[in-house]
């Protein structure tokens, strides 16, 4: 059973469900929630939870269902965080880095290309370094940002576990980062949305394979 | 005791809002105005300002990204240091 998270202001929770559902068995956790009981893995999904107030996701980190979740990462549970849940991972201290709002200040919505480097984490079960995947971005705040001895060492532990294709950083990222894991590797931030790419009709069903992944993933301890 | 703080993007971190607000200013006839970088400003009261340092670090900003500078002044005081104010952030007498 995956868990999706629903803050007051995400708005892409329900894309996430219906991608979770499409692999397996899926249920929404209101934020106020702390029992993540029968939870085999996590989606944070996107959005703008608490008005994204102060700075993308630094309320939602102290969402009572953040405690639960934190608790449930530590335990090793497998926890997606996509676009506005990479965020509140960030501002919770579970992944590196911090996302900033994009070089050029516009919103940006349109497909990019993805190249899969890392692919230890339990997300990237049926991916080989190197894959190419076609994922939607659509966002404000997604410039990835982290100190260059911090951008080397992501490098070197292989937590990077995605990047945008050479010429499609839409956003400044540092490295062309879009998506990194921490360092068990059960937790992983995307800023681009793997739940808008489930199905040919909209473009490309590539998101799918972390959902089936992340269905496929063994209860925690 | 009532305390303001200011967040700004930390040198070095590229500032799309104050780049933005630069370029424009010319388009108004506002020639020779150079890095100009756009942070916020939150007024608090507090009970402890011992605090302060901490409740900022965790919350009121990210350290990773941004710098931030306490001001604290006593609620006894007439008017607050007013921040409309050309001057300088911190003004002697304010403590």
């Amino acid at each position: 059973m995956i868990g999706v998270i629903q803050f007051p202001g995400s708005c892409d929770e329900r894309d996430a469900l219906a991608a979770c559902e499409r692999v397996g068995e899926a249920r929404m956790v209101w934020h106020e929630e702390t029992d993540l009981s029968g939870i085999d893995g996590v989606v944070v999904p996107g959005g703008f939870s608490y008005g994204d107030y102060l700075r993308a996701g630094a309320i939602a980190r102290f969402a009572p269902a953040m405690g639960a979740v934190s608790e449930f990462a530590a335990r090793g549970g497998p926890v997606l965080g996509i676009c506005n849940g990479f965020q509140v991972l960030c501002e919770a201290g579970l992944l590196p880095g911090a996302l900033l709002p994009n070089g050029g200040l516009r919103f940006i919505c349109r497909q990019v290309d993805l190249v899969a480097e890392s692919c230890d984490s339990p997300f990237a079960a049926e991916l080989e370094p190197g894959a190419r995947l076609s994922i939607p971005v659509k966002h404000m705040t997604g410039r990835f940002f982290a100190p260059e001895a911090e951008l080397d060492r992501l490098g070197a532990e292989g937590r990077v576990a995605f990047r945008y294709a050479a010429g499609e950083n839409p956003n400044g990222s540092a490295r062309d980062i879009a998506g990194v894991t921490n360092e068990a590797g059960n937790v992983l931030g995307l800023m681009p949305h793997p739940e808008h790419a489930v199905d040919p009709l909209t473009g490309s069903d590539d998101g799918l394979t972390l959902f089936r992944a992340l269905a496929r993933q063994p209860s925690p301890a | 005791m009532k305390a303001k703080v200011l967040i700004r993007p930390r040198q070095g971190i590229l500032d799309p809002q104050g780049k933005a607000v630069e370029r424009a200013l010319p388009a108004l006839g506002f020639e020779g105005v150079s890095n100009v970088r756009v942070g916020r400003l939150v007024e608090l009261e507090t009970d402890d300002p011992s605090k302060l340092d901490a409740l900022c670090e965790s919350l009121l900003a990210n350290p990773l990204i941004e710098d931030f500078e306490v001001e604290t002044y006593d609620d006894s005081s007439a008017e607050p240091p007013d921040s409309r104010s050309s001057g300088p952030l911190t003004r002697p007498g304010s403590s």
